[in-house]
């Protein structure tokens, strides 16, 4: 039972949602933007967040847009992990679908929650951030069409009443040469203590990590490195651990130590397969 | 655009019957089927979305009431094991493999291999029901026997 009342609004359009923020915002109340929710009544019924009001965008159709045209790969903010991963449109982030949460979950969870949700891993934001992806924003100041990586530093930067629409996948991505490497404690159904994914353009290899920092990252420095052939697999994968953007993350499922053991092991298998051809 | 505020009055169609209900708009699923109508085949385990046992069919897809509020269930087909009869291909091929033990689990495990049929009339590859099967949890740790049953399901039909 969620102990508390909010309200529920189910808009049909972009412009009916970004409305009813304002309206809600302007009579002083807090409203979140809510797709699956799973993360949102988990939430509430713990008393982690308490909103005045949930603005459910399901039934806005822009944001369950599962389509390919115009040489890109469009879905809706609102479509399940489950419809990715069934669509099999962008095998990666199908991959990375099907690692989060279990089948069940994954039937409600929605793309735009995991990746504007509060849980740091935000596992889908891997493959759009090495496929140069954009995403569509709305909000009170009307519709935007950026890089995704310009509104993603390990967590999305939207403006306030903002959420997201849509993510465009570039053609090229869809059927590239990719890795993806969930590492868990004990279960295969856990939140990752590494997960390196990789997807490869003109032979270059772009890596991107999470579980390993506190937040999702793809670094240019670390890539330069993975991609340096002078040096052996082992080398390359332990110069990686010297260029993380923060000290490894650890917590109860694993200290940094062993994330930073994991990520060195997991990173020198990957080159290994990655030159002997086995991806 | 539809707004609730405050207890409202939802319909929902579960088991090819509609019901009406009041209803909070932060009321899960879970709560309205069993206090409200009576069905307490989806059982409360943990109420995170961890264990499956509160597991219902939307529209043919696996669902967990604890996750889902009543208000969204609205113009979807809703399914609990008591929307089974008791005699669905699934409850028998339970009571062949013994595929329970205290069976607090039963019912959301009888649910994700209701809609596994659903989805996949034919029996689709044992990495698909693994797959599905890990969405539910079983203390009492019968997985083999529900696996089995999983099987039979297939084979009795």
């Amino acid at each position: 039972m969620i102990p508390f009342d909010f309200i529920y609004c189910r808009p049909d359009s972009l412009k009916e949602a970004s409305d009813v923020y304002i309206q809600l915002r302007n009579e002083g109340k807090t409203a979140v933007y809510y797709a699956g929710g799973s993360e949102i009544i988990t939430m509430c019924r713990s008393g982690s967040i308490r909103p005045d009001a949930v603005i459910d965008i399901k039934n806005i159709p822009e944001c369950t847009v599962l389509k390919i045209d115009a040489q890109k790969l469009h879905i809706g903010a609102a479509c399940t992990l489950n419809q990715i991963k069934e669509s099999k449109f962008f095998p990666l982030l199908g991959l990375a679908c099907g690692r989060i949460a279990d089948h069940t979950n994954q039937c409600r969870i929605s793309l735009g929650g995991n990746l504007c949700g509060t849980i740091i891993y935000r596992e889908t934001s891997l493959p759009l951030m090495l496929s140069d992806a954009d995403i569509t924003l709305y909000g009170p100041e009307g519709q935007r069409t950026v890089p995704f990586l310009a509104v993603f530093n390990g967590r999305m930067q939207l403006k306030a009443g903002e959420f997201a629409v849509q993510v465009h996948i570039p053609d090229w991505a869809l059927e590239a040469r990719c890795a993806h490497i969930k590492r868990t404690a004990n279960e295969k159904i856990d939140y990752p203590l590494v997960n390196v994914t990789a997807l490869w353009k003109d032979g270059f290899m772009r890596a991107a990590f999470c579980g390993i920092c506190s937040h999702p990252f793809r670094s240019g420095q670390i890539e330069a490195v993975l991609n340096d052939r002078s040096l052996s697999c082992d080398v390359r994968a332990e110069k990686v651990l010297g260029l993380l953007p923060e000290p490894p993350y650890g917590d109860v499922e694993g200290s940094g130590k062993y994330r930073a053991f994991i990520l060195r092991n997991t990173l020198s298998s990957l080159l290994e397969d990655a030159e002997n051809g086995k991806i | 655009m539809v707004r609730y505020d405050g207890k409202t009055v939802v319909s929902l169609n579960v088991n090819n019957e509609t019901h009406e209900v009041a209803a909070r708009p932060s009321d899960l699923l879970l709560d309205v089927l069993r206090e409200q109508l009576g069905l307490t085949a989806a059982k409360p385990g943990c109420k995170n979305g961890d264990c499956g046992a509160c597991t219902v069919m939307v529209d043919g897809w696996p669902a967990k009431s604890c996750l889902m509020l009543a208000v969204e269930a609205q113009g979807h087909a809703i399914v609990t094991v008591e929307g089974l009869g008791g005699t669905a291909a699934v409850q028998k091929a339970f009571v062949e493999a013994n595929a329970f033990q205290c069976g607090y689990c039963t019912s959301g495990f009888l649910m994700v291999c209701q809609a596994l049929k659903t989805q996949h009339p034919a029996m689709p590859e044992e990495y698909v029901i693994e797959e599905w099967l890990q969405s539910n949890l079983c203390r009492c740790t019968g997985y083999q026997e529900i696996r089995k049953a999983v099987h039979m399901m297939y084979d009795m039909t």
